[in-house]
């Protein structure tokens, strides 16, 4: 069974975030796999144990991108392939440099993250399968692959929708789909010791959107102490609540 | 290249899986494991298959072909966490592996090492006795060769991960009367025969890590278990515990951060005079020197375990970075326990345990006292 995992790195969800001159800042900011991503990963992983096969990871990014794709060839996965970014990429140009690649090879199922905790798009893995033709299932919290077709039990805003595909298709992962593993010491040697594949899209599509302007998020948060009585209180927070939160 | 402090991708690696592997699955449960005693055989278990047990060893003996200075950085990290199961960690890899594969022959490393690399039982050390310890010159602890057979008869004394070895390298004298050079090493395999593990030792820290005595009474060895030849047992202990000094070395660093972190926490949350203490300054100069002394122990190890993985010589730097860290280690436990008052001498905050895990440093694998004679011998004193 050939496994494709479309892998993002991301800020540590636990990073500062720190904007400057119109950029995100990310000299010093620890870098992770997408945690999102890191669940497909983990699939594809117990997919190949339990069926045999290989699984290449493909990231677009710059060469830090290198450090994600060695984690998951930690974890275990068998390839990992870096696609450069072309110039000013969007979610669009992403897509379609990742699918421009993985078009030449024929791929039984591709897993991703359900979204990417920094942009929060969600775009990149359902446009992908777009631009191939394949059948696409978001948000997957149970997996079951067999007979050419895969069971999904999907995050259907709380409710669980159990959908049948046929395969290739591409599912992306929702949080409780798996527990992942840690990269062991083993996995990190073997890892140091394979060649991460470097492609540069030959025709890369132009981005379909603009960023305006990136600015630093601003939490204005305003006390207001209430005074008198406990009765005068409550009577003025009501109105507080009513009149000024409109909340009530 | 000239001096360069950056860590290479596989180093930073393996020290970022042993600092998840340390906050997510070794922290949660080490303060219950402190008071209850328990050996955590599943924790064990579980670090033996990620590699832990095997990170400084060769592949060919089931090692995982890494360097000394990832391991120092997994035994920090797993000993920032829970100290007992660090030097279970460090006992295990430096001094119970070591001397098989330092001084073993090709048949005593295929036949030993494996299993004890990846973590799937345990190794021990067998040098201090009720009447040696800084001076091993002093072991009673006699082997007899009988034909094909060395007979042991004797004990040893605070032995750590005694109960889970599979086999343990101890030192008998062979020839008595010769002093150091009438002591042999040799490789006792658990179990066998005459060989019998003493009961868990009440301990004043490390309560989760496994220490027992051992009693050898009649106890027949085939004579292919001697390492090396017979009279090189004083000098095959002594190399291996220079290897051994970096990673308590690390051990320590593992705790002086851990009792820097609690006390930075509880500093910047503590109200007093109505503000955090953090803001005093004698609060503040105890953890710039606690930061301080942290950093420094920590560059130390490193910088021994780096010449080690460079095959130079690392004698002077070992015992200095062990001698540093783990006085440093108790220094900032104790003023951890001094920031947080009254409950840092409660159980109920980490740092007591801290200070108790940290003194074991300044004494397993040579006393302060023996480090200061080894740096004054290098020195040419």
């Amino acid at each position: 069974m050939e496994i494709l995992v479309l892998l993002k790195q991301t800020f540590d969800t636990e990073a500062k975030i720190t904007v400057k001159d119109g950029h995100v800042v990310d000299d010093d900011v620890t870098l992770v796999i997408n945690p999102y991503d890191e669940y497909a990963v983990e699939e594809a992983l117990k997919l190949r144990e339990a069926q045999g096969g290989a699984v290449t990871v493909v990231s677009v990014g710059t060469d830090r991108v290198e450090e994600a794709l060695r984690r998951a060839l930690a974890m275990g996965a068998d390839e990992a392939v870096l696609v450069e970014a072309p110039a000013g990429a969007d979610e669009l140009t992403v897509a379609h440099a990742l699918a421009e690649w993985a078009s030449a090879k024929q791929w039984d199922i591709v897993l991703a993250g359900n979204v990417s905790v920094d942009s929060g798009a969600g775009q990149v893995a359902l446009r992908f399968a777009e631009v191939l033709g394949l059948p696409h299932v978001a948000a997957a919290l149970k997996l079951e692959v067999g007979d050419g077709k895969a069971v999904v039990h999907r995050d259907a805003e709380g409710d669980t929708e159990v959908l049948e595909v046929t395969l290739p298709t591409l599912v992306t992962a929702q949080q409780g789909l798996n527990e992942p593993r840690y990269p062991s010491v083993p996995g990190i040697m073997k890892a140091k010791r394979k060649t991460i594949a470097r492609v540069t899209p030959a025709a890369p599509v132009a981005a379909a959107t603009v960023v305006q302007s990136v600015f630093q998020a601003q939490q204005n948060r305003r006390n207001t102490m209430i005074k008198g009585s406990p009765a005068e209180q409550a009577q003025q927070l009501v109105q507080l609540l009513r009149g000024e939160a409109k909340v009530v | 290249m000239g001096l360069n402090f950056d860590l290479t991708e596989e180093q930073a690696a393996i020290a970022k899986l042993a600092r998840e592997f340390a906050d997510e699955v070794v922290a949660p449960g080490a303060g219950q494991r402190d008071k209850t005693g328990e050996f955590p055989l599943e924790l064990v278990k579980q670090m033996g298959k990620l590699g832990f047990f095997g990170i400084p060893f060769s592949e060919a003996y089931g090692g995982m072909g890494g360097d000394t200075v990832s391991y120092a950085l997994a035994v920090e990290e797993i000993s920032r966490a829970d100290a007992s199961l660090g030097i279970t960690l460090a006992a295990h890899c430096s001094i119970g592996m070591g001397p098989v594969y330092y001084f073993g022959t090709e048949e005593q490393k295929q036949k030993w090492l494996p299993a004890a690399a990846r973590g799937e039982s345990l190794a021990s050390f067998g040098l201090t006795e009720p009447g040696a310890g800084s001076d091993s010159a002093g072991t009673r602890t006699t082997a007899v060769r009988a034909g094909d057979h060395y007979v042991i008869n004797g004990s040893k004394s605070f032995i750590t991960n005694a109960y889970y070895c599979r086999y343990i390298v101890c030192t008998a004298v062979t020839a008595p009367g010769k002093g150091h050079k009438g002591i042999s090493a040799l490789i006792v395999p658990n179990p066998t025969e005459g060989f019998s593990i003493g009961p868990a030792y009440e301990k004043m820290g490390l309560h989760a890590s496994d220490t027992r005595p051992l009693y050898f009474d009649n106890v027949h060895v085939p004579a292919e278990n001697l390492l090396g030849s017979e009279g090189e047992g004083f000098r095959q202990f002594m190399v291996t515990l220079d290897g051994g000094r970096i990673s308590i070395g690390a051990m320590a660093v593992g705790i002086a951060q851990a009792a820097l972190d609690a006390a930075l926490k509880y500093a910047k949350e503590r109200v007093q005079f109505g503000q955090s203490i953090s803001k005093f300054q004698a609060i503040q100069f105890k953890l710039a020197d606690m930061a301080m002394e942290v950093e420094m122990a920590r560059m130390m190890v490193l910088k021994a375990a780096w010449l080690k993985d460079q095959g130079r010589p690392f004698t002077r730097e070992g015992a200095m970075a062990k001698l540093f860290a783990s006085e440093a280690a108790t220094r900032a436990a104790n003023q951890a326990i001094q920031i947080h008052g009254g409950s840092g001498y409660m159980e109920d905050f980490p740092v007591s345990r801290f200070w108790r895990d940290a003194k074991l440093t300044e004494i397993g694998e040579g006393t302060s006292e023996i480090q200061r004679i080894v740096i004054a011998k290098q020195l040419g004193c």
